[in-house]
Formats: C-alpha cells, sequence, structure tokens
C-alpha cells in the first residue's frame, strides 16, 4: 500500500474529479490518495465520486485555502 | 446461459436521463453512466467563484443524479476534441454559439468508443433520456436517426422515454428489452416525466430541461464571439472559457479588455490568474481586482485605471490610487480620477 499526491490547485469542478478518476485508475486496492484543491465544490464532489465507485474518502482538512481530501482506494 | 447485456447510459445531471435509467433498470438492465465534460457545462464551477452563490448546495448533478440510481458514473474530459464540434458544427449552431445537434452526435458517438471499448465486460447499448420534441434544435423527429446515423450508434442507441414513438431499436428487437415497457413521450410539457418521476419517488432533481452548456446563453456567447473577433482567430484555451464566465467584461480599446470582478469571490478567483496577467487594483478604497486581457500600451493605462475606479468604492472620490502590476515587473501606482457613469461607454460592455 503506498501514498500519493494530486495537485488538482485552482481547479473548478469537475476538474478535481476527473482527474481523480484517472490517477486512482493507475492505483491499487488500499492506497491512499491526498488531492490537494481549491474549489470547495470538490468537497462534495469527490466523495460522491468516491462513494458510487466503491471507494472511500478517509479524511478532509483545509490547510492556507487549501483543501486535502485523502482517498482511499477500493476495488 | 443466457448472456447479460448491460447499457451505458449518457447523465447529463439532468430529469430525464435519471428516468432513462431507472426504467432500465425496473428491466432488469445494469447501467453505467458516462457524462461528458465540454468546459462549457453549467454544472459546479460556477457555484465556486461567485460570492452569491455560496448559500446554494454545491453538487454536481450528474454524480448526485448517478448516487441515486446507484450506478457508476465515468466523466470524460473531451475539452481538446470538443473544440472541432465547437468551431465547425455541420449541423449548424442554435439561437447563440449552441452547436446542439453536432454535440449531441459527438456525445454519442464517444459514447459508442466507450461500448466498444466495455463490450466485453457485456456492454451493449447505450441510452439517452431524450425525448422527441423536447429541445427545439437536437430533440424533434427528424433529428433522432441523424444522431443514430452520424455517431455510429445505428440500432444500439435506445432511447426509453420516447422509444415507443420510434422504430424499434436491436436491444429491443433481440428481447433484451421489453419495449412495452418504454414509453412514448413527446413534446415539450413535462407532465408525463414528471409524474414518472413521482412513480419512481424521485423527489429532489435538477431543474428540468434547464440549459446545462453556457453555449446556450445569449451573454455568454457574445463575450466569446468578442473573444475571437478581437484575436482574429477562433482558437481558445481552457482558461479562456473559464474566464469568459468571470466578471463584468469591458473592451474600451480593441487590443484590451478588462475582467473586472463583481464581488470578492470572483477577486479572489482572478488572483490565480495575477502572475499571466496584467492587473490593476484600487488601493486607497475598496475595490475589485481588474485583469487585463490582450495588449495594453502604457498610454491606456489612465483610461484603463478610471474605469477600473469607476466600479470601486472611491468612485466619486476626485483622486484614488489604482496599483498596476504587469508580470515580472515591479508594481507601479496610478493616481487617477474615477471615470464617470457617462464617461463609461455603455458600447464598451461585451
Amino acid at each position: 500500500m503506498s501514498h500519493y499526491e494530486l495537485d488538482a490547485r485552482r481547479m473548478l469542478c469537475p476538474m478535481p474529479v476527473i482527474k481523480t478518476q484517472n490517477r486512482v485508475k493507475t492505483l491499487t486496492k488500499g492506497d491512499t490518495l491526498d488531492v490537494i484543491c481549491t474549489d470547495p465544490g470538490a468537497l462534495s464532489d469527490i466523495p460522491a465520486w468516491a462513494r458510487i465507485n466503491g471507494h472511500k474518502v478517509i479524511s478532509n482538512h483545509e490547510i492556507d485555502d487549501e483543501l486535502i481530501i485523502t482517498v482511499q482506494i477500493g476495488e | 446461459m443466457t448472456k447479460k447485456h448491460k447499457a451505458v447510459a449518457l447523465i447529463s445531471g439532468g430529469l430525464d436521463s435519471l428516468l432513462a435509467v431507472r426504467v432500465l433498470q425496473e428491466q432488469g438492465i445494469e447501467v453505467e453512466g458516462i457524462n461528458f465534460y465540454t468546459g462549457f457545462c453549467v454544472e459546479g464551477h460556477t457555484h465556486a467563484i461567485r460570492n452569491h452563490d455560496k448559500d446554494k448546495q454545491k453538487r454536481n448533478n450528474a454524480l448526485w443524479a448517478a448516487e441515486q440510481l446507484g450506478i457508476k458514473l465515468h466523466i470524460v474530459d473531451v475539452i481538446e476534441e470538443y473544440k472541432d464540434v465547437l468551431l465547425n458544427p455541420k449541423h449548424g449552431y442554435g439561437a447563440n454559439m449552441n452547436p446542439c445537434l453536432d454535440c449531441k452526435i459527438f456525445m454519442v458517438s464517444k459514447a459508442v468508443e466507450w461500448v466498444k471499448e466495455n463490450h466485453k465486460n457485456g456492454f451493449d447499448f447505450i441510452i439517452t433520456g431524450e425525448v422527441i420534441g423536447q429541445r427545439p434544435m437536437s430533440q424533434r423527429k427528424e433529428t433522432m436517426p441523424i444522431i443514430s446515423n452520424e455517431s455510429g450508434a445505428d440500432d444500439i442507441l435506445l432511447r426509453p422515454l420516447c422509444a415507443k414513438n420510434l422504430p424499434a431499436t436491436k436491444p429491443e428487437i433481440e428481447g433484451w428489452v421489453d419495449r412495452e415497457k418504454l414509453y412514448g413521450f413527446s413534446g415539450r410539457n413535462r407532465k408525463p416525466q414528471m409524474a414518472l418521476a413521482k412513480q419512481f419517488g424521485f423527489t429532489d432533481y435538477a431543474s428540468p430541461a434547464g440549459g446545462c452548456c453556457f453555449l446556450t446563453d445569449k451573454n455568454y456567447s457574445d463575450k466569446l464571439v468578442d473573444l475571437w473577433d478581437a484575436r482574429g482567430s477562433r482558437e481558445y484555451e481552457m482558461d479562456d472559457i473559464m474566464l469568459l464566465k468571470v466578471g463584468r467584461h469591458l473592451r474600451p480599446k480593441p487590443e484590451f479588455k478588462l475582467i473586472i470582478a463583481r464581488d470578492a469571490g470572483e477577486s479572489k478567483y482572478l488572483e490565480g490568474y495575477r502572475k499571466q496577467f496584467t492587473t490593476l487594483q484600487v488601493t486607497s478604497h475598496n475595490g475589485p481586482l481588474t485583469m487585463i486581457d490582450g495588449d495594453i500600451v502604457p498610454e491606456d493605462y489612465d483610461l484603463a485605471a478610471g474605469i477600473v475606479a469607476r466600479y470601486g468604492q472611491g468612485r466619486d472620490a476626485d483622486q484614488v490610487e489604482v496599483e498596476l502590476s504587469v508580470p515580472g515587473e515591479e508594481p507601479q501606482i496610478l493616481h487617477i480620477k474615477p471615470l464617470t457613469a457617462e464617461q463609461v461607454n455603455k458600447d464598451w460592455h461585451v
């Protein structure tokens, strides 16, 4: 299991979701991915995307106007 | 053992595609959704920019619809490929710069590609929420076969909400889907869809038949045409189409235009472009961040600053300070008298 980071700063939804989706395709079950973004819309869109595609958002927090959403890869 | 047939659905996030999927799910068909992002989709991103939208629920309706339906959703970035659809629409534009029929053909053709790639996983056909007569340009009886034929989908494109008004498709002929349980909706009346939504228990759904694309908006289309005219080229990048959604746009000279933030949310968004563009900001009073798109010469700095000052709280002052920042140079302060309302020419507004 490995940990990765994805820079989605300044992108507006749905681009952070698309970037997350495409990156997750290259990862394996149990890996975690920190998505760093600035669009607050990602706070609802990435968890929704994760839920319908079998992944899990295990945390989200804000540092200096940046959101860090951590996705754990499912099946 | 009988093969289980699956469908991929074009999901816009609106009511019709939501219903089309549920109609097939009622027949035991497994469906996955696909959603195409052209860059012009109204979904989501403008909510993130403007202050007054802060109370609106920030949700992507396509994702939300997929969650209601319990289906997977694949969101596909088609920004680059879509340029050719917008710039060279075979079937022309609608009332504004909206190439709706070509857009639909393009999206169905992308779904055909997806079905071919995923055929081994059981995907055999495509569904859409189209209804004959629903949209003046793309959803008419005459356009239905054009979409099927020109997209390459032919008889694997099924429209569950109006199928009974159309010739039977392969999923119906082969018995994968029971035609009798499909619908024959037509026209702009939304009552049948609303009744069906109620029957399925959907109470919260995106505005029926609401515009899903900025290109159907006259103001947006006018700004896009202005951009192309000013550049003498119809090329565009993602930043261009995003910036057309932000701020008030004034073009006092053919060579440049001002993008003036309308609230703190837009100012914050434009901050991200400071390193790429010349910006103006009133510093002696509260005022919006303004970006200059195009080529401005120093002789026009006072004109630009005077306009910007007009939109700040110092509009009635004798003199205000405006900071001008050119990327890679030290910022300079301009002392300027704000233009009066009359001096801001109405024709400058794009």
